[in-house]
């Protein structure tokens, strides 16, 4: 069992589970459709932003332009439709395609000039806020008839519940990055990269091709992020969503995901959404405490989790059994 | 199972590899045939892993030719060379330990289902290739799971499975113990018996004799020959290897006796570093160690230290159990030591001269009690005089330093925390020769003063000068130790090829 490489996923979802108890056991009313739907519409646009930051950590890296790519994002999307006649859907195209490219050229600086993916991504997010800025410092309201179409869909569950778009399409990325991930020889280069660049080259992994597509697909996640969080919040503002990068790293860390690459799922990374989503939903039920000890409860969870992590790693390498054990002949 | 009577399988000749200032490679030439285990023999910088660099095009070869299969192969790179048949598995496991075995074994050539990866196949297809080589193993466990041979094993099998012709072993039971050694061995029979022709590069001589058909030995990038094992013994080897005739050297008769025990090792050992051996050190003797590369000599000067902890056995300082567990204790203990790779071990570059002859006086004395400036100078002037370290100013940073000052430099640093036992591991190699006699003398005035030391070196003319015993170590083992008049080089050759112990 303890070798077992899905044993921090197992952990993380366990955490869970037994979160959501204890919660239930103090608030019996959160057993109810409505906190589920709540959940995963209000940590829509943070779970599609740490999708994509599960390639980059996977692969060894780290990308904090994550939390200005959703801000431009967002500004982007209000400005141009309020300057131009243009439909929602050839703006959320428009960004899309800038924020995969943005996303693709930190990483062909980051493998090309061997640049360490801290400094470049931090380019990256005082470039993206700027840019933000540049377009407006307001928040710029979207009044367009789409985005109400939009909004209005949901599916009603027994209960109240509301299930909205965005918080299906965060479980459509979800779907589809774990294929990407774990199904597609782009997601195993991706870890094999996280293992040892230098052996993966050996081993003949296109390093180049898979550092560009890995930043690519966080950035595209971002611009995801941040049409979801235009949607979510009708508007569009440069100072919006600062630091959301590392909520995102966060909830990676939290989903068992090696902070120093190499190992990690994607599923992980959404039930430590769920989880950080869940000490809210709590301190909101509760009334009396502080908001802050959301951040509180999450330290101590990271904390946990990279000591559990570096036990696993311990453990896995302390329970070696000699090699005459497994020749079945000699 | 060889087949030397059709044509080779890889004819390599006349190749020369050229660095700047140095030949590596002249005129050398390797022909391997099929279904044979061919060894590559040399001592350090004899040019093995140039030679294995220009077969898998790692380095462009600056002349000569290389055949595969009759036909003339130029491979760029070791994706190339893996594609044209030739795989190569070096010492370090070069696979992904995060990774599953059956991810690894198939990285970049896996098998496909409508686009996405066919893991059932995977783990299905990597567990019928692994039991061909006599391991039952669950291929969807991560590689990190499975001790070294294993991983070792897993690597073999990629390069087979993905090239076929000729698979290169670079050291590969360097860090395995005897049982691991076996199963490699039984895998390489089974690669022989499928035709195919595999390059064996150690240092273990034993294993040369064990698992090789033919050798060809390096020395200073040339050839020596190409030999069937048959037809030479263990001391053949061995002087091509070193190349010099083992005459007798003199030794010193000026030697006063030992005086008390120091420190007594009992048992004492690391599994997969070192077999467990006895020793027993007194004031004002020196303790050779010799042997090959590679034999344990390093090992042994590793775990007497600390900076691998043993696993086993005892130790007793002046009569007092003792744990060695890591450099501090050691050097808490008044033991020094000046490590084999001044260069990465020993030096810090760019710290002066003055700083790294203190650095390990004032890590004993603790970073909240700073030596004085005075203090400082007084020890680095000392030692700068009686150690005639040429320099310009002891503020100069030390890798400016020619590689005898950057060594008595490092003497220096271990001498001022004025050691009751000090180990030098390799101290004359890469110096001149005015500073090899120098260190030499250096030897004999510590001894000569109630110091203990322990010296392992490649040298054996230098290890019968100053010590007053010898002990020999082959393949992990302590296996001889010579004493007084017995220590002589013709001695130490004896031992190292364990004719003596036939006899």
């Amino acid at each position: 069992m303890i070798r077992s490489p899905r044993l921090p996923l197992y952990i993380t979802i366990a955490t869970f589970i037994l979160a959501f108890a204890i919660c239930v056991s103090q608030y019996p009313a959160m057993l109810s459709t409505r906190v589920v739907a709540n959940l995963l519409t209000d940590n829509a646009f943070l779970g599609i932003a740490a999708a994509g930051m599960t390639f980059v950590i996977i692969s060894g890296g780290i990308d904090l332009s994550v939390g200005s790519v959703i801000a431009f994002t967002g500004v982007f999307l209000a400005v141009v439709m309020r300057d131009f006649p243009v439909h929602p859907l050839v703006a959320f195209a428009m960004v899309l395609a800038i924020t995969i490219s943005f996303g693709a050229a930190m990483g062909a600086i980051i493998h090309y000039l061997e640049m360490p993916p801290f400094i470049v991504t931090l380019a990256g997010m005082f470039l993206m806020r700027g840019l933000a800025y540049v377009m407006s410092t307001d928040s710029v309201p979207v009044t367009h008839d789409f985005y109400n179409t939009l909004q209005g869909i949901y599916w009603k569950a027994p209960g109240g519940g509301r299930f909205r778009m965005i918080g299906g399409l965060m479980i459509l990325t979800y779907v589809v990055a774990m294929i990407v991930l774990h199904r597609t020889k782009f997601g195993q280069n991706v870890y094999a990269i996280g293992g040892s660049p230098v052996t993966a080259k050996l081993m003949g992994v296109p390093i180049a091709k898979t550092t560009i597509g890995i930043y690519a697909v966080s950035g595209g996640l971002a611009g995801l992020a941040g049409i979801v969080y235009s949607l979510y919040t009708s508007a569009g503002y440069s100072l919006a969503t600062v630091g959301v990068e590392l909520d995102a790293i966060a909830a990676v860390v939290i989903g068992g995901t090696l902070l120093s690459g190499g190992s990690g799922f994607v599923a992980g990374t959404f039930f430590g959404i769920l989880i950080m989503g869940l000490i809210q939903t709590y301190i909101v039920f509760d009334g009396s405490l502080s908001s802050w000890w959301t951040k509180i409860v999450i330290g101590g969870l990271l904390f946990a989790f990279i000591m559990l992590q570096k036990g696993l790693s311990w453990a896995t390498t302390m329970r070696r059994k000699p090699a005459a054990e497994f020749a079945t002949r000699s | 199972m060889m087949n030397t009577t059709s044509a080779p399988v890889l004819h390599a000749a006349g190749i020369s590899k050229f660095f700047p200032g140095s030949i590596a490679l002249d005129d050398v030439e390797l022909t391997l045939y099929s279904g044979e285990v061919h060894a590559l023999l040399g001592e350090n910088g004899a040019g093995k892993s140039t030679l294995i660099k220009c077969l898998t095009g790692a380095y462009r070869r600056d002349a000569g030719m290389i055949r595969l299969d009759g036909q003339e192969i130029d491979p760029r790179g070791p994706l190339d060379s893996q594609s044209l048949g030739i795989g190569t598995v070096y010492q370090e496991v070069n696979l992904l330990p995060n990774l599953t075995v059956a991810d690894n074994l198939f990285l970049g050539w896996q098998p496909t289902r409508h686009g996405l990866l066919d893991r059932k196949t995977m783990v299905r297809r990597a567990g019928e290739i692994l039991s061909g080589f006599g391991l039952e193993i669950d291929p969807s466990l991560l590689l990190s799971a499975y001790p070294i041979a294993i991983q070792q094993v897993v690597a073999i099998a990629r390069a087979v499975e993905q090239s076929g012709k000729v698979l290169i072993l670079d050291e590969p039971t360097a860090s395995l113990d005897r049982d691991e050694i076996d199963l490699l061995f039984s895998v390489v029979r089974q690669l022989t018996a499928r035709g195919i022709a595999v390059v064996f590069i150690t240092h273990f001589l034993d294993q040369v004799f064990e698992i090789a058909d033919r050798v060809t030995v390096l020395r200073n990038g040339r050839l020596v020959g190409t030999r069937q094992m048959d037809d030479v013994t263990q001391s053949d080897i061995v002087e091509m290897m070193l190349g010099r005739h083992l005459e007798t050297h003199l030794r010193r008769r000026d030697r006063s006796a030992p005086g008390k025990s120091l420190l007594k090792l009992k048992n004492f050992g690391k599994r997969g570093m070192i077999e467990p051996f006895d020793l027993d050190l007194h004031e004002g003797e020196v303790v050779g160690l010799a042997g090959l590369l590679g034999s344990g000599r390093t090992e042994t000067v590793k775990v007497i230290f600390g900076v691998t902890a043993a696993d086993q056995g005892n130790a007793e300082l002046r009569g007092k159990p003792v744990k060695m567990a890591n450099p501090r204790e050691s050097i808490a203990m008044r033991f020094g030591m000046c490590p084999e790779d001044r260069k990465t071990d020993g030096i810090v570059g760019d710290l002066s001269v003055r700083e790294n002859i203190i650095l390990s006086l004032q890590a004993r004395q603790g970073w909240h009690r700073p030596l004085t400036r005075t203090k400082i100078n007084e020890i680095v002037d000392h030692y700068v005089k009686a150690l005639d370290i040429r320099l310009a100013s002891p503020d100069m940073p030390i890798r400016l330093l020619s590689g005898g000052n950057q060594q008595k430099a490092l003497l220096a640093r271990a001498l001022a925390t004025e050691p009751e036992l000090l180990i030098l591991d390799e101290p004359t190699r890469g110096i001149d020769v005015g500073a090899h006699a120098e260190i030499i003398e250096l030897i004999e005035h510590l001894r000569a003063h109630g110091m203990a030391l322990v010296v392992a070196s490649s040298e054996m003319a230098e290890l019968v000068t100053y010590s007053n015993r010898i002990i020999v170590l082959r393949d992990r083992h302590h296996v001889r130790e010579l004493e007084g008049d017995a220590i002589n080089t013709g001695a130490i050759v004896r031992a190292i090829t364990q004719q003596e112990a036939l006899a």
